[in-house]
């Protein structure tokens, strides 16, 4: 891609920031401060610079969060169609921990979020990259289990 | 009886498949594309009267037009994705079970416009989305539809897909070609809009999922066919998306100008137990609700914005009388507080009070002079933000306010909620 307005940089280098980050994130398993010095070195970029962008995004964590991590899904649509409170009460219960932590052996952190884009298919959750729609507790009970969480 | 024309595919085993595809039409409307002049194809689409649907509504004709025509002049064109305004799923959906029918519509487009890159930007949460998308496009560069000198035809075009990483507002398209650019996701001034300079400086064409998808359809079927669906001005199909208080969640496909009641009672089944009901939200939770003397409302651009809302991204979400005004309020500005990128004040510190202060009434703590203190801080906000979300947020807490004031009152002066009595 040719360079347009913002020169000061190597536009494809910078670009793939995101990416990076996602890539560190996996295999440091957050955005530590050697994560961070590692992206910071391969783009070209103060680190931070790196932490400034790292810290717009939800989905980059810069503290260290569950092996599972939980979101549940408490937006409007799904609140009024009910199940979602009770989603995440029983969970909260289940794990006990609040929306926020994480377990104390680091297995699973508790978050609620707003719109999975599940509306139509409520309660939703999600537990790392899988999508979990039309939940009832029995089905949470084996997702958990499934888990190592039961 | 409508027929489907978005998601016609959608409910076939392996839709999602190329071979799918192929089998049932699919990359048809390329190979005709590809033998038109590409201003041609510029006068169909404007012909066409196709309008934007990732809530703004623009002409797509007009955008395609604002596009540089030399050739010299490296081109780019953006397919956004990253759907997050609360309530809709229809980009997801088609993404995930038609994605070939996006990226047919993304090719002709770019050709139309003579982008040579296309950059598929898409929601950081949408993982089967971008595995599904990934494989796509994978298979499509397989056949030849993407890549150098398509299908023989001298024209030449990469599509990458790069992830979002949880932001509301990279939906904005500014905001969004910063995030591609690797930076924070905060909206840009404009102008210079994004077909005048855009990703890194070139000029840049930014479309919704949605709107791309109904591109091949008018290509094979010609502008007359998709002008006569719909109504003069909201031409085409639309994809409705219906939560909350009703009895079939789900997506439905309909000519703009349909009903809200007929989405609601005919198609979603009404809402449980015979209840009443109190407010819908007509567009996404950016719109301004409407309330149930205005469901014979026609769901289409002007008609919602004579009935004093939008159709935003025609995400329906249905309140029944049991539903707390106060708490769909908070919940709201809870959202956009939480989405604000910051970058200007009347947006970041105004919803952060507007939200506190719904907070404070729904728990009881509700004070004489919130009402007005909820005016002041709308007026602060509207029209004096760097991008449409000051206007997003300010919409809903404005017409909640004008419809259930009494409401609002009540929790105040008593501490607690008339419909939990």
């Amino acid at each position: 891609m040719t360079p347009g307005l913002h020169a000061e940089q190597d536009p494809a280098k910078r670009a793939m920031l995101l990416t990076a980050l996602y890539v560190a994130q996996e295999q440091y398993g957050h955005l530590s401060p050697e994560a961070i010095k590692r992206v910071a070195e391969r783009i070209g970029m103060t680190e931070g610079e790196v932490v400034e962008t790292a810290t717009f995004y939800s989905m980059y964590h810069m503290q260290p969060v569950g092996r599972h991590l939980i979101q549940v899904c408490e937006g409007l649509s799904c609140h009024l169609a009910g199940g979602a409170e009770e989603l995440l009460t029983y969970l909260q219960g289940k794990l006990r921990i609040k929306p926020g932590e994480t377990t104390a052996d680091g297995e699973f952190t508790l978050v609620s979020v707003q719109c999975l884009a599940s509306s139509g298919s409520s309660p939703a959750m999600r537990i790392n990259d899988t999508l979990y729609e039309n939940l009832t507790t029995k089905r949470v009970i084996m997702i958990l289990q499934e888990r190592g969480g039961g | 009886m409508f027929e489907p024309i978005l998601l016609k595919r959608a409910s076939l085993p392996r839709s999602d498949a190329i071979d799918v595809y192929l089998a049932n039409g699919g990359y048809e409307a390329l190979r005709t594309a590809l033998e038109r002049a590409p201003e041609e194809l510029v006068d169909t689409v404007k012909r066409s009267r196709l309008r934007g649907r990732g809530g703004a509504g623009f002409p797509a004709g007009l955008k395609w037009g604002f596009m540089p025509k030399d050739a010299d002049i490296q081109k780019v064109l953006c397919v956004n994705t990253d759907e997050g305004e609360p309530g809709t799923f229809k980009d997801r959906e088609l993404i995930e079970k038609d994605p070939h029918q996006v990226i047919e519509g993304a090719i002709i487009t770019a050709y139309a416009v003579g982008a040579s890159h296309a950059f598929v930007y898409i929601r950081g949460e949408f993982f089967l989305g971008v595995k599904r998308w990934t494989k796509a496009i994978a298979d499509a560069y397989a056949h030849g539809f993407l890549g150098h000198n398509v299908l023989g035809s001298g024209f030449d075009l990469d599509m990458t897909v790069h992830r979002g990483a949880g932001a509301y507002i990279c939906g904005e398209e500014t905001a969004m070609l910063e995030s591609l650019e690797g930076r924070r996701g905060e909206p840009r001034i404009k102008p210079p809009y994004p077909a005048q300079r855009g990703y890194w400086g070139l000029p840049t064409l930014v479309h919704n999922v949605e709107t791309l998808a109904n591109v091949p359809h008018i290509v094979l079927n010609g502008p007359e066919w998709y002008a006569a669906i719909g109504t003069e001005k909201s031409t085409g199909p639309k994809i409705f998306c219906v939560s909350g208080h009703v009895y079939r969640r789900g997506s439905y496909e309909l000519p703009l100008g349909t009903r809200l009641s007929e989405i609601i009672f005919e198609h979603a089944g009404g809402v449980p137990g015979g209840r009443k009901i109190k407010a819908v939200i007509p567009g996404g939770a950016s719109t301004p609700l409407l309330t149930p003397d205005r469901l014979d409302t026609p769901m289409d651009f002007e008609s919602l914005v004579e009935a004093g809302s939008a159709l935003g991204t025609g995400a329906v979400i249905v309140m029944d009388e049991t539903t707390c005004m106060v708490d769909v309020a908070r919940r709201t500005a809870r959202f956009f507080a939480h989405e604000s990128c910051g970058k200007c004040t009347p947006c970041r510190i105004g919803s952060l009070r507007i939200a506190e202060i719904l907070e404070g009434i729904e728990a009881g703590r509700g004070r004489e002079g919130d009402i007005e203190r909820l005016h002041a801080l709308c007026d602060g906000i509207a029209g004096h933000t760097f991008c449409p979300m000051g206007d997003a947020l300010v919409a809903p807490i404005r017409s909640s306010l004008a419809h259930f004031e009494e409401e609002y009152r009540y929790h105040i002066r008593t501490g607690h909620c008339a419909t939990a009595a």
